[in-house]
């Protein structure tokens, strides 16, 4: 039917597409333009003299680089770890064991932490980590993190496990293989891309935390990316938007890097599917 | 090598009763098919004899041991799954040799192993490739070698040619034949297609709602259905089956009141088996019905319903009465057929079945 | 969480359920068994613990933070004070102000955003596409810090992106943030957030048969009518858990404050902005954690909503 849409129509179709483009694109343009002009300003505009100046301090600035390099990487690739972990396991053992009702379980569970992973539990979260001395470290942060993206994580990877047809495992039972042996031989290799893809989610989701981290945490040294960030206010508390825009710049990058891999292996998208 | 014994199996699901009081003996170095319509119970007992489901009752034996509840390594059987159940991520050989990993033999004796029997299979070549890169008929010799190379007591085959096109399943069949009698393990065949059980098979036991309804050698079942589902379940095209009364008095079939049969020179043959009751089926193959365009004694009327050349053969289908009678006629002309046909049974050749459908004589 | 899951599906019209084990319990559990951990540490224990902690009057420091006292109602008697509960910086006010955002931005905005888009290139491949979905999925998965400050400037008066076009167009150059506080942070939240729903719709699209649409074209339906006789009934199931996810998500979404810090003079406080307030400026723990009991309530009320609306229209069809 597309062959016969008339000029109007695809210029309609133009049109909207680029509406949709700018509503989605222009408040962050000046975060591509800003970290290379030399004076502060919050205008986009294409710097007549593009510099790395701005780069270089924030590259001074050691407890922002630090944020940025070590406790973000520890603070996602922890919970990246942990959750792709966890969440393989609980998807795998959930879906190869007859427990009624699991479909509605889990889901009950994502909503559940919907509602309590969010603002709501901070309080007893807080107190949780308090009381197993967690406060100020960054494996309290990655606990919570993970706790809270598990569920979420595990029904993303559900269908992936139940894509493997049960002979392919009944096939080895028969052969003799034990449980563990069937999960690293078989089904291990074939939920990979659901793996990747739930470890990405996660890596993002954590690299972008800023309540948690904030609640949990109290040295400065300890405080990823999404609190060093104000560290370049002036002291009068005024943002110095330049210096701002191109720490924000090298903080978003990783995800935009992660996204582009997750497109171009797997194609962004729903995993699996939908089913109504 | 070994037997298998199945004695009063039952296996439920909920309310479903998937397979219901089986009893079945599979003889030492036999191969024996299990044939029956879709969802009649043939899979489920095929993974009960392999310890994929428990039985709810009844025992079952592989060899001498009593196997019922033991876990399906412990019972040293292979399995050729329907979709071959071949992993994507390993290449041939290692899912040939994956039985001989998991029992620890190492890398250049599996190698070895996996190797000779693909030779065997002619698949040797194909040993560095996935399964996505080989056609299915080899997929499904790479699944019969690692069933080969895991060398069991009892192999068990679960539809291997249903995924397979009409000419690939022929050859496989042959292929299948020629290795029961090389290697003459005792094997239990799942399949629905009549055909290739009687190919196969040197026993067949046809299955219906779970249960039984006849155990025997190829030609047995096909000659000598023992009830009207088994006669309607072989054959292609299968056994007519037509509604009918008896008058042994008379020495009359009657179906639809009008039309009769003469079977008064066949009176001793049946007058044992029955008495003068009112419902009975007549069975008879369409291949043991003959077509005289002219009224004969001892033929019945009837409509030229539809003609279909088989090649070599036809098949003429014909109405009498409400009931459609199909007949196979071997022959290259095509049969000169008028609106009205007269039918004649072989009357020697026909089956009496009581009301419960089971066969009378 | 910050942003929500890639995949979602529905909790029926699965049969895998009915699939026997192929382990047994014991193994199955063992497989399970450090997610159960988690959950039970991080998400059900904190549930009963909120209900428990809003009895009492703890705080951080001080004598209450090592012997909390029972304090019975009287922090939600403090929360819903008819005196004062719908002043500025009140609970009422936040709650009312939450309400206009979710429905503003969650239910008007994204899903509606969502869905039109999802619509519109629906079986539309192309460079166009690739386009909108990637520039509206970065939107939505860049850390929150950093949209937030991107917006600031965005929306800034006088230099802003924002007033820079509308003054070019002749409209004018509102102090967004002072003058239209909520309407700013529901703009930001729908902009943040619609491409949940966009890829929710699109695969959604996707599972209905290319023969039922080609059926309607070959009786020359429109595409209002398409939608409206094909699309929308196939959808709905759909569209409702899209509602319970992100209805749920922006009522407890906290970046606005990143953007706002709740006010002009609280003018965007909503509720998770004021139990932030109040547990971690004010250190009131007793009362943060009924505010989040009320939250938590409301939440499962609207939740169990939807999920009543899914199963009686799964049952209609
Ligand atoms: N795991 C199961 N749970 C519930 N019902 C099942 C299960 N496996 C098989 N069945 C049912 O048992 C019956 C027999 O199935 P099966 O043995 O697979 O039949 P066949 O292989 O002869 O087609 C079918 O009705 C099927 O739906
Ligand atoms: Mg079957």
């Amino acid at each position: 039917m597309r062959e016969y849409e008339s000029h109007l129509s695809k210029a309609f179709i133009i049109v909207f597409s680029l509406v949709c483009v700018a509503f989605f694109s222009v408040p962050l343009l000046w975060l591509l333009t800003a970290p290379f002009t030399p004076k502060t300003t919050l205008a986009v505009e294409i710097p007549a003299n593009p510099t790395l100046e701005n780069f270089r301090r924030v590259f001074d600035n050691s407890f922002a680089i630090r944020a940025l390099f070590r406790n973000n990487l520890i603070i996602a690739g922890g919970a990246m770890l942990m959750v792709s972990t966890v969440a393989t396991l609980a998807s795998y053992g959930l879906s190869r064991t007859r427990l009624p009702g699991k479909n509605t379980l889990v889901y009950v569970l994502m909503l559940f932490s919907s509602v309590v992973g969010g603002t709501a539990a901070m309080v007893p979260l807080f107190l949780l980590a308090h009381n197993l001395h967690l406060i100020d470290t960054h494996l309290g942060v990655i606990l919570v993190l993970t706790g809270g993206l598990l569920p979420a994580a595990i029904f993303m990877m559900r269908d992936f496990v139940e894509s493997i047809p049960r002979s392919y495992e009944e096939a080895a039972i028969v052969y003799g293989a034990s449980p563990l042996r069937i999960f690293c031989d078989i089904a291990f290799p074939l939920i990979r891309p659901g793996v990747a893809v739930v470890a990405i989610w996660t890596f993002v989701n954590a690299w972008g935390a800023f309540l948690i981290p904030v609640v949990m945490l109290r040295n400065p040294k300890n405080m990823p990316a999404s609190v060093a960030l104000y560290s370049f206010y002036s002291e009068a508390g005024t943002p110095i938007h330049t210096l701002v825009a191109a720490y924000a710049f090298l903080y978003g990058i990783p995800v935009l890097v992660l996204y582009l891999l997750v497109n171009w292996r797997f194609g962004f998208r729903f995993f699996g599917g939908i089913k109504s | 090598m070994a037997k298998i014994l199945l004695e009063h199996v039952t296996k439920r699901f909920g309310e479903l009763i998937a397979v219901n009081d089986v009893t079945l003996e599979v003889h030492d170095g036999e191969f024996v098919a299990l044939l029956g319509p879709s969802g009649c119970g043939k899979t489920t007992t095929l993974r009960l004899i392999a310890g994929l489901e428990v039985p709810n009752a009844g025992r079952i034996q592989i060899g001498e041991r009593e196997v019922t509840h033991l876990p399906p390594r412990e019972r040293d059987v292979a399995m050729v799954f329907q979709d071959y159940a071949l992993y994507p991520h390993m290449t041939l050989l290692d899912n040939i040799g994956y039985p001989l990993k998991v029992r620890g033999v190492g890398r250049r004796e599996m190698v070895g192993r996996v190797t000779e029997v693909a030779q065997k299979l002619q698949i040797g070549d194909l040993l560095q490739r996935r399964p996505a890169q080989v056609s299915g008929g080899q997929q499904q010799r790479a699944s019969v070698a690692r069933a080969l190379v895991h060398q069991a007591q009892v192999f068990l085959f679960d539809e291997p040619l249903s995924n397979l096109d009409a000419k690939l399943r022929l050859e496989a069949r042959a292929f299948l034949k020629h290795l029961q009698r090389e290697v003459g393990v005792t094997a239990v065949y799942v399949t629905h297609d009549q055909a290739e059980a009687m190919a196969l098979a040197d026993r067949i036991v046809v299955m219906n709602y779970g249960k039984i309804m006849q155990i025997g050698d190829p030609l047995q079942v096909y000659s000598r259905p023992a009830n009207t589902f088994v006669a309607s379940f072989m054959g292609n095209p299968p056994m007519n089956l037509l509604p009918c009364r008896v008058d042994l008095a008379a020495g009359k079939i009657i179906f639809d009141d009008d039309y009769m049969l003469d079977i008064a020179a066949h009176r001793e043959r049946w007058s044992a088996a029955i008495s003068n009751g009112p419902q009975f089926t007549l069975g008879i193959r369409p291949e043991h019905i003959s077509i005289s365009p002219t009224q004969l004694p001892g033929t019945i009327p009837s409509q030229v319903y539809a003609v279909q050349p088989l090649g070599g053969e036809w098949l003429v289908v014909t109405q009498v009465g409400r009931e459609l009678v199909s007949v196979r006629l071997f022959q290259d002309e095509a049969p000169p057929l008028a609106e009205t046909v007269w039918l004649r049974f072989d009357l020697a050749r026909t089956f009496l079945y009581g009301s419960d459908g089971e066969l009378l004589q | 969480m910050q942003f929500g899951p890639l995949y979602v599906s529905d909790t029926e019209g699965y049969d895998v359920e009915k699939r026997p084990g192929i382990f047994s319990g014991k193994i199955g559990v063992a497989f399970l068994a450090p997610a159960l951990v988690f959950v039970a540490i991080f998400l059900i224990l904190p549930f009963f613990w909120i209900f428990y902690l809003s009895f009492t009057n703890r705080t951080l420091t001080g004598i209450t933070a090592a012997h909390p006292e029972f304090v019975g109602l009287a922090n939600y008697e403090r929360l819903f004070d008819t005196d004062r509960w719908m002043r500025l910086g009140e609970f009422g006010n936040a709650l009312w102000i939450t309400a206009r955002f979710v429905l503003g931005s969650a239910i008007l905005g994204q899903a509606v955003v969502g869905l039109t888009i999802a619509w519109f290139f629906y079986r539309r491949k192309g460079f166009l596409r690739e386009l909108v979905f990637t520039t509206a999925v970065l939107a939505w998965i860049i850390p929150e810090v950093v949209v937030a400050f991107a917006w600031s400037a965005f929306l800034d008066v006088d230099r802003g992106t924002l007033n820079t076009i509308l003054a070019a167009l002749g409209l004018g150059k509102p102090d967004w943030l002072f003058d239209h506080p909520l309407l700013s942070i529901i703009i930001f939240n729908t902009w943040r957030g619609s491409a949940f729903s966009i890829l929710l719709f699109s695969s959604a699209l996707e599972t209905i048969p290319p023969s039922y649409v080609e059926t309607a074209d070959v009786v020359g339906a429109s595409g209002w009518r398409k939608f409206r006789d094909i699309f929308f009934p196939l959808m709905r199931g759909h569209i409702l858990t899209d509602l319970i996810l992100i209805t749920l998500w922006t009522f407890n979404v906290f970046t606005p404050f990143l953007l706002t810090g709740g006010g002009p003079r609280f003018k965007t406080e909503l509720v998770s902005i004021y139990t932030y307030r109040t547990a971690f400026k004010f250190f009131e723990f007793g009362k943060g954690s009924a505010i989040a009991v009320v939250m938590m309530l409301i939440n499962l009320t609207l939740a169990m909503g939807y999920l009543i609306m899914l199963r009686r229209q799964k049952v209609a069809s």
